[in-house]
């Protein structure tokens, strides 16, 4: 076994990926400079930096896809994907529909996302639940180093849109330029296991839409996605020493979403307890109570979600997003 | 008439000495996250805000603390502010890149762009409820290519909204060289748009001064939008902390990890070697570009204004002196803010 760190993995593998296929371009802001190994190897042609113009290089990246390329097209952050959002609800998601499906526009768009270092409401989102509401949209989140590699595989081998999300605080890179700054004073509540761990020795795609159980347990069922999986792991930890046994599942992509295995440890557990970076409403959390009621199991529920704009302030910030003391109290308030 | 060589100066000197402090915060910690600063800009910043009475408005984007500073908002808000602390500008909640001041019709975007869609909503609303107040709009060279900018061209010529679109031009966009990725000329495109365009030195205050005067008078009178074209250096990069400036100043501890994975994917398959070649060149292009940025440092806007002041030697220590009072004072209460916080 190989170790490598979270961001380490994405360019691994992308760059397998690029070696064997030449159909496969990268193309954002910065690209030049933020994946300068990629620029190195396989020059300005296939890893363009563009003008700071979402709208029109997302909406390039569709038809570009449309008539052959794969591209990989990358927004800095993904609270930016509002400014071209039109290119992925209204035509990218679209295409399949509208043509009968016979066109498909194969593009990832990569971007990061999350918080937990200070950067503010515009620039922490996840966003995940607003861009998985769109049919045709399929949005993967992995939460660790081989998860991220292989399914970066998987999403350029995707046939449709696929929007591939890192969480800045598990890639060094992110958390280096926008946190640190050369910095070493401040501190993060980064995952190690997130952050770098195991990979394999050749890259595999992972198929979108199959979750991933981390832990078993009978009492409970956490269901998670991106960093807040880890979140759920130390509180199933301490859990255990409580005598509750708590299950974790990692989603690892919300769209297409993996119903079967939420069910299937829902009915064993009668208790679901999702911890959701993402907005609270009209969201992830909410769908995942759906899916269960609609299976006709009988759960009780509970969810810890970013609920309001995410403060500036570090302090407020870390209560705004889910971290170990909310799972407890909202897993404490299921057992009652 | 324009004003005392000192007023604009006193203005530009604040600023400086204000992003000085935040800096030396930043570094201690006290400050999380990106910080952009205005530093480079001052002259820009002073030559507009000077125009700018109650009731017009300001549209601002990442580097909105030189404006502010100028508009008269408290600096101990401000800072406490950047450090997210109750009692901050904002109490604490939208940080550098989200100041808001109300009382001063001044909102920040951290979304390169908003600015432009920003002021024309402002300046719409000053036509409807406050005639010949006007909006200003300040951004970068890089937000010209984005699409909302651009719009917001034609919709302030459509209507006639009285916009100013300050663009402080510093050539680059993080590590993006503007002109390698912007078609045509800019004052051109906006005069295609149908805003009145000029272009200006944006490091002489005087020239951006006299040029924002007429561009203020035109919105006031119903005359539509102006586009001012005015260049500046940032002389600590696109933020503290600026990857590419760590890598030209600490360039063995900040390579050290880079280099080796670098060559390995130059000299390991991938495109053609002449591409190959091409690209490291313009890796190496992009950091001799910012140690020379680095070296040479600017033509400093705030030194720049130094020798048109008629007031002597002793008199131009007072005013400095009574702004770093200032400015010490404002660093004070933030930090006893925090201090009581705990
Ligand atoms: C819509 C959007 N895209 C990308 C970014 C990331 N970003 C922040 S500042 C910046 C560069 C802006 O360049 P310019 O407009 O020239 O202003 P400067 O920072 O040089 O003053 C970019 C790309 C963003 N904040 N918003």
């Amino acid at each position: 076994m190989k170790t490598m760190s979270f961001a380490g993995a994405i360019e691994d593998a992308l760059m397998k990926a690029m070696s064997e296929d030449p159909r496969i371009v990268v193309f954002g802001e910065d690209v030049h400079s933020i994946r300068m190994n990629l620029f190195a190897k396989f020059g300005e042609m296939r890893v363009r930096s563009t003008p700071i113009s979402e709208s029109a290089f997302l909406g390039a990246a569709v038809t570009a896809s449309m008539a052959g390329l794969r591209p990989v097209v990358e927004l800095l952050m993904i609270d930016f994907v509002a400014v071209g959002v039109d290119a992925l609800v209204n035509h990218a998601a679209k295409l399949e529909g509208f043509s009968g499906g016979r066109w498909k526009a194969p593009m990832v768009v990569r971007a990061s996302c999350g918080g937990g270092y200070g950067d503010g409401g515009q620039h922490e989102q996840s966003l995940w639940g607003w861009l998985a509401q769109i049919p045709g949209l399929k949005v993967v989140v992995p939460s660790n180093p081989a998860d991220a590699g292989g399914l970066m595989l998987s999403a350029i081998q995707d046939e449709g849109p696929v929007i591939y999300l890192e969480h800045k605080l598990l890639a060094d890179y992110w958390i280096d330029g926008l946190a640190d700054g050369g910095r070493t004073n401040l501190d993060y509540d980064i995952p190690e296991a997130g952050a770098r761990g195991e990979v394999p020795r050749t890259w595999e795609p992972i198929p979108i839409g199959e979750a991933k159980v981390l832990r078993d347990g009978n009492d409970l069922t956490m269901v998670s996605v991106g960093v807040s999986v880890h979140r759920c792991l130390e509180a199933a930890t301490q859990l255990a020493e409580h005598g509750v046994q708590a299950g974790v599942i990692d989603l690892r992509s919300i769209a297409p979403l993996d119903t079967d295995a939420v069910c299937r440890a829902v009915e064993r557990t009668g208790r679901l307890l999702v911890v959701d970076e993402d907005y609270k409403h009209f969201s992830l959390s909410g769908e995942l109570a759906a899916v269960v009621m609609e299976a006709g199991i009988t759960a009780q529920f509970a969810r810890v979600c970013v609920e309001d704009t995410i403060p500036f302030d570090r302090r407020r910030e870390a209560e705004a997003l889910p971290n170990v003391a909310r799972i407890l109290e909202a897993a404490s308030g299921l057992r009652a | 008439m324009q004003p005392s060589a000192e007023v604009l100066y006193r203005q530009m000197y604040k600023s400086r000495r204000f992003e000085e402090a935040v800096t030396e915060l930043w570094n201690d910690g006290h400050i999380s996250a990106e910080m952009h600063l205005s530093k480079g800009e001052e002259a820009i910043v002073a030559g507009v805000v000077d125009h700018v009475t109650d009731g017009d408005a300001l549209a601002l984007e990442h580097r909105g603390t030189a404006p502010l500073v100028m508009r008269g908002v408290d600096l101990a808000l401000l800072i406490k502010e950047f450090m997210g602390l109750e009692d901050g500008l904002c109490r604490g909640m939208g940080g550098h890149m989200h100041l808001f001041s109300p009382e001063h019709l001044a909102a920040s975007s951290g979304i390169v762009g908003a600015s432009g869609p920003a002021a024309c909503g402002f300046a719409f609303a000053a036509q409807h409820l406050r005639p010949g107040k006007v909006a200003v709009a300040f951004f970068g060279e890089g937000a010209m290519n984005q699409g909302m900018l651009m719009e917001s061209m034609n919709l302030a010529s459509a209507w006639s909204l009285p916009v100013i679109f300050v663009c402080k031009d510093n050539g680059m966009a993080i590590t993006t060289p503007s002109n390698e990725v912007t078609g045509g000329d800019l004052l051109k495109r906006a005069r295609g748009l149908g805003a009145h365009a000029i272009s200006l030195d944006g490091t002489d205050v005087n020239e951006v001064w006299r040029a924002a005067r007429e561009a203020f008078v035109r919105a006031r009178e119903g005359g539509g939008p102006t586009f001012l074209h005015a260049t500046c250096v940032h002389p600590d990069g696109h933020l503290l902390g600026d990857p590419l400036l760590r890598i030209v100043r600490k360039p063995v501890r900040e390579l050290k990890s880079r280099v080796a994975p670098l060559m390995k994917a130059a000299t390991t398959g991938g495109s053609s070697l002449s591409e190959k070649a091409a690209s490291l060149g313009s890796i190496v292009d992009m950091l001799g570009r910012a140690s020379k940025a680095d070296r040479q440092g600017a033509s400093d806007p705030v030194e720049q204004q130094r020798p048109q002041l008629s007031i002597s030697d002793a008199q131009r220590a007072d005013l400095e002196r009574e702004v770093d009072a200032e400015v010490q004072d404002a660093v004070a209460a933030a930090l006893r803010s925090k201090e009581a916080r705990g």
